[in-house]
């Protein structure tokens, strides 16, 4: 966040705007409102969340067009009849439709890859363009004329000037209402979007859900803004709500810095601005008339993209000096645990598991068990197929024959989100951390099933006593892992080894009873490693059951209690380190041979 | 409705939907090869159409400014990298395709009267212009952001869309053209009549698909583009680049497009945004082959089709409506069948 | 000792990968019609170091020089261009091509500088790989393990390359098919190859090997003719980690 006087003198300027400036200028101001919120919207889905829609304006259509035939209509159906003449219950019923709308096409395609869902919103956004254009009762292309004018706590907003307030006032609460849901529990599921699904579901994060969510949420931002743009112009008309339209918002959003909720402003000013200049400029330039500023918009989105990815937004910000953030450790009251099961009771059993991949046999009737408060470590060569087994017990892939049973529960047909719900969690062999996002951020996403406050009070801020403690876990386990230093550091920026850890932290902070750990040496130090089998010691004295893969057999050696050694997929060896270690078959299997 | 009205219908619905699958298949190719989602490729379409209606009025078509313009800009990103990576072995070839081969387009118009030329003369002369700003328009646009994700890919796609509908306003005005038919010939079966300009989109439809299937299969570049499809780094160290895959993609597919609109252009009347649409009904198809299979895109494209010409005859006004939400049960039935493990970028 | 003309010459190579540096101040030559192997556990950075020398990754430092010319830019078509071919521990094939288009496409920039004998390159590839005739016309993804990796090998030999790369060539495979393949390694030596042999299954590979280098943690930990390091204690140690527990 910016320092406050940044903040302040925004508002300030917001304030005296309307008095000083002209009619032209004020209208502008009204435009670049309207149009930020429906790119706020788009900064969290697109910039933030990583999908996108080229269907917004057709949801600022279905604002706009709802109010406007409702407060028009004279022939409203009895059942009907309350929703008509007042534009707050245009608005309301506006909501309705474009959540239902929104809910059908999210539904529909966010289980495919993430193209199907703008591929998706163009073909919604031109269906319902020709509707507007052909239906008889909402004017066809001429529109609807007559909109009744706003009233804002007994004023009514019949001028220009006035309605730069309510729009300005409503494009602040959108921006403040997208940075506290992505200051949350739910914020840190939908940053996880982005190149963080598989983890973000080891975590027990419904990540279809969040994607739903912030399609939502952006369909309803661009629902509000139609609302105002009905009742400012006093008429619709289905050109606005066209997909050229809807491409501009998301040029706004790039332009502007598509994972920064204020560069939507920026971005819908800069725009706005330019589109203003070019249609000046540009017919009496090429001496005919036509929207020629779509091909100066085209080009320099295209450079953007090439060349400043992250759009302006950030380059402003580093003119600003840089805020001090809060360092302050969280500190609140420890979350609830669970009760610790008994020791050598047996967490994890993995029976005969057969994994194949069409006609390879990936893993072969493996047997393997574990029981809280022990270590267990699956060893063997590259190509073994240890990393196959880790997803087969983890739910990231399925057993093709066999049963794994977890905490007594079959759960070889479950995924991974249901899994980690029943108190198991995992590390990755490839970190799969969120590199801009803080250390501690990272560890919270760990804790996220230990959290139940949903979107809305996220939004409002009012779960800010779970968030508290939240954070206060995660903090704890960072600190538990050795990265206290590092607390507010962006992950991204620690050597591997420490990323490593940070991976324990997060698993640790679901308060887990069994641990999967994939390689968790690899690439560490000699005393990082030291500190790392100190900490595996500690938390199987708190009865944690832990199994690990890893190729370190020195780290393995010791550390672990038991060790199943794996070659071509099945289980060579069982048993305590030191005879493993001289077991024939696994020397042969690890330097390998021809004779 | 009766079995007249039906055939009639269903004859415009193959003619529109062998152009659709033309269109349908383009658009997987360049999908599979680069990750890019095609939008513009209907912009071909109009270029290919606006192009030879203008040299048929005489006049010059404005595409050939574009194809000098890019053509330098390419050249002259081309030469400052070559030069900065001391890769002077590559400048003849850059020189050539991108500042003379656009003069010597440029020469033949002006020496020849494009007007009086034979049609054959003056579609070949119109898709030597068009046809190769699908590879420029690769190299400018998508070359530089090869590794970006899919998504940024599409937000490019879109961008170059609205840039090259701008150029076409301003190249060809906002009136449209229709060229006359390639033959006057009708041929009757029965009652019904098939006009020869349907015969000759069917005929070239097919023909075309069936040189593609022959290149993708028999020759060696055929199935470069097809590994670079199936395993990029794989194809990569046999030495076949990506950027020679992408920029072949592009040009097979611009000409696809270009092609398309030469052949529709006397059927219908093109305006410099008319191939937008065009275009998406061929991602219509392109989606129901989940944009991975060639045959089940031409299917669903010629379904599009008929479609379409089914739904003109019921309720006109609706006709885009009811194409366009075609995509929701298609949607469906992709999200029942496949388990998508989502890629990590 | 080692006198033969260098093919490839890598000195005080680094690569890193963000932050992380997985290859440091690494130095290896391979000599004219050499095997030479990199062995190591596991995560010492063994397909780093070939992805970088291919072009696949950028360095962060050092030089690599193939035949005497020193490589500019990174770019993996030019260096299958100038002889240089790496068949990668994936195999990477053509799953859904026959066996024949999967070689076809092997000799692809031969084909492209005017070179068009593919047929006869396969009759000489199918010599040393009588089991992919048999199969010419099936697709590459319905093969077994082995023969995977026969035709990846195959594939890359259509090049005709002067330095072949091969990562874990035995990853996967069952000790028979190991040492069918190996055979076939040892026996390219006399085709006048180059090869670069990164492999963790260690025996095999120091068994046909003319020279070694031991890569631990992203270092070359210890070098020297094979035959001296297949009986030297320190290879065990870095492979079962006998050694830290003294």
């Amino acid at each position: 966040m910016q320092p406050h006087y940044l903040l302040g003198g925004f508002l300030v300027l917001l304030l005296t705007v309307p008095q000083i400036a002209s009619e032209f200028h004020v209208t502008l101001l009204n435009y670049i409102g309207l149009y930020s919120i429906v790119a706020i919207g788009l900064v969290l889905l697109t910039g933030i969340g990583g999908l996108t829609s080229f269907g917004q304006a057709a949801f600022v259509g279905l604002g706009g067009y709802t109010t406007a035939y409702l407060t028009t209509a004279t022939n409203l159906p009895a059942w009907a009849a309350f929703l008509g003449g007042a534009p707050w219950m245009g608005l309301l019923a506006g909501i309705v439709i474009t959540a239902l709308v929104a809910l059908l096409l999210g539904l529909l395609t966010l289980r495919l890859s993430g193209h199907y869902l703008p591929l998706g919103t163009i073909a919604w956004s031109i269906s319902l363009y020709f509707l507007f254009g052909n239906l008889e009762f909402l004017g066809g292309h001429t529109g609807i004329t007559g909109i009744p004018a706003l009233t804002v706590f007994g004023l009514v907003m019949m001028d220009g000037r006035n309605f730069f307030y309510v729009i300005w006032a409503v494009v602040l609460i959108a921006v403040w209402l997208t940075v506290n849901l992505l200051d949350s529990r739910e914020g840190r599921a939908i940053r996880a979007l982005k190149g963080g699904v598989v983890m973000a579901e080891a975590m027990g994060v419904d990540t279809a859900r969040s994607k739903v969510v912030i399609f939502l949420i952006a369909a309803l931002f661009g629902c509000v803004s139609g609302w105002l743009y009905a009742h400012l112009q006093r008429f619709v008309n289905p050109t606005p709500f066209s997909i050229n339209m809807s491409i501009e918002y998301l040029f706004m959003a790039v332009l502007g810095g598509a994972a920064h909720v204020w560069g939507a402003l920026i971005g819908a000013g800069v725009i706005t601005i330019l589109k203003q200049w070019l249609q000046d400029w540009l017919p009496r330039l090429l001496g005919a008339s036509g929207n020629f500023e779509m091909i100066v918009f085209g080009v320099l989105l295209i450079y953007v993209l090439q060349r400043a990815r992250d759009g302006i937004w950030p380059i402003l910000a580093r003119l600003v000096p840089q805020p001090v953030v809060v360092r302050a450790v969280p500190q609140a009251e420890p979350l609830p645990r669970k009760l610790p099961p008994d020791k050598g009771l047996v967490l994890l059993d993995a029976r005969k598991v057969v994994k194949r991949f069409g006609g390879l046999v990936a893993n072969n009737n493996m047997n393997l068990t574990v029981k809280s408060g022990e270590i267990m470590a699956l060893i063997g060569p590259n190509g073994a197929g240890k990393s196959t087994m880790f997803n087969c017990l983890s739910g990231v892939d399925q057993a093709t024959e066999g049963e794994v049973l977890f905490a007594g529960r079959d759960v070889t047909r479950l995924d991974s989100r249901e899994i980690a719900r029943l108190g198991m969690s995992r590390t990755f062999q490839h970190v799969r951390l969120l590199g801009t996002m803080s250390v501690l951020e990272n560890a919270a996403i760990g804790a996220h099933l230990r959290g139940s406050k949903g979107v809305l009070p996220a939004m409002l801020h009012l779960e800010r006593g779970e968030e508290a403690r939240l954070l206060a876990e995660a903090a704890r386990q960072v600190e538990r892992v050795g990265l206290k230093d590092a607390m507010f550091e962006p992950a991204g920026s620690l050597a591997l080894g420490q990323q490593r850890t940070l991976e324990i932290a997060r698993a640790m902070c679901a308060d887990p009873c069994l641990l999967l750990l994939d390689e968790p040496a690899a690439g560490l130090r000699y005393l990082e490693k030291q500190a790392l089998a100190e900490l595996l010691r500690k938390l199987r004295g708190e009865g944690v059951g832990i199994l690990l893969v890893e190729h370190d057999m020195d780290f393995v050696m010791g550390l672990a209690d038991r060790v199943v050694v794996m070659e071509f997929g099945e289980k060579i060896a069982e048993g305590l380190p030191e005879e493993v270690q001289r077991n024939p078959a696994v020397i042969e299997a690890y330097l390998g041979g021809v004779e | 409705m009766n079995i007249e009205i039906a055939l009639l219908l269903g004859q415009d619905g193959l003619t529109n939907g062998a152009i659709y699958a033309l269109l349908s298949v383009a658009l997987v190719l360049v999908f599979a090869v680069t990750r890019v989602i095609y939008i513009p490729q209907g912009e071909f379409v109009a270029f290919g159409a606006l192009t030879l209606a203008s040299f048929q009025v005489g006049k010059t078509p404005g595409t050939l400014w574009l194809l000098i313009g890019a053509g330098v800009v390419v050249a002259l990103v081309d030469l400052s990298s070559a030069l900065r990576s001391g890769q002077r072995r590559h400048i003849p070839r850059i020189v050539g395709w991108n500042l003379a081969y656009p003069a010597v387009v440029a020469g033949v118009i002006h020496l020849f009267t494009p007007a009086e030329l034979p049609l054959l003369a003056q579609i070949v002369l119109s898709l030597a212009l068009v046809v190769p700003l699908g590879p420029m328009t690769y190299r400018l646009a998508y070359q530089p952001l090869a590794e970006a994700s899919v998504l940024v890919l599409l937000i490019v796609s879109v961008a170059v869309h609205l840039a090259l509908v701008g150029l076409g306003l301003l190249f060809f005005g906002a009136e449209g053209s229709r060229t006359p038919a390639f033959s006057e010939g009708s041929l009757s079966v029965g009652s019904l009549t098939v006009s020869g300009q349907t015969l000759w989109v069917l005929g070239a439809s097919l023909t075309l698909i069936v040189v593609l299937a022959l290149f993708f299969e028999r020759t060696i570049y055929g199935k470069a583009l097809r590994a670079t499809a199936m395993n990029r780094t794989g194809a990569r160290l046999m030495g076949i680049s990506t950027v020679m895959a992408g920029k072949l993609s592009f040009l097979l597919a611009s000409l696809i497009g270009a092609l398309s609109g030469i052949l529709i252009a006397p059927i219908t009347t093109i305006y410099y945004d008319t191939g937008f649409l065009i275009g998406l009904k061929g991602f219509v198809g392109a989606i129901v082959g989940a944009l991975s299979s060639y045959p089940l895109a031409a299917a669903g494209a010629l379904l599009v089709g008929l479609l379409e010409a089914f739904s003109s005859f019921w309720a006109s006004a609706f006709k885009e409506v009811i194409v366009f939400t075609l995509i929701i049960p298609v949607l469906v039935w992709l999200s029942l069948t496949t388990r998508h493990v989502e890629e990590e970028e | 000792m080692r006198e033969i003309a260098p093919v490839l010459e890598v000195e005080d190579l680094c690569v890193s990968y963000g932050k992380v540096e997985a290859l440091h101040h690494a130095n290896l030559m391979v000599g004219a019609g050499q095997i030479v192997t990199v062995i190591g556990p596991n995560g010492a950075g063994k397909t780093t170091m070939l992805s970088a020398v291919m072009g696949l990754l950028p360095c962060s430092r050092g030089q690599i020089r193939f035949q005497g010319q020193l490589r500019s830019a990174a770019e993996v078509e030019e260096m299958v261009a100038l002889g240089a071919n790496l068949v990668p521990e994936s195999r990477a094939l053509f799953g859904e091509m026959s066996v024949e288009d999967n070689l076809l496409l092997g000799a692809f920039t031969r084909y492209r500088s005017g070179d068009r004998d593919s047929a006869g390159t396969m009759e000489e590839v199918f010599r040393i790989f009588p089991r992919l005739k048999e199969r010419r016309t099936q697709h590459a993804g319905t093969l077994s393990g082995g023969e995977r990796q026969m035709l990846a090998l195959a594939r890359a030999l259509m090049a005709k390359p002067k330095l072949l790369m091969l990562d874990e060539p035995s990853l996967g495979l069952a000790p028979l098919i190991v040492k069918d393949i190996f055979r076939v390694i040892a026996s390219l030596k006399d085709t006048g190859v180059a090869i670069l042999l990164v492999e963790q299954n260690a025996r095999a590979a120091l068994q046909v090997a003319d020279y070694a280098y031991v890569l631990e943690t992203g270092e070359i930990a210890l070098e020297g003719p094979s035959r001296q390091l297949i009986d030297d204690p320190k290879v065990v140690e870095s492979y079962l980690g006998l050694g830290g527990r003294h």
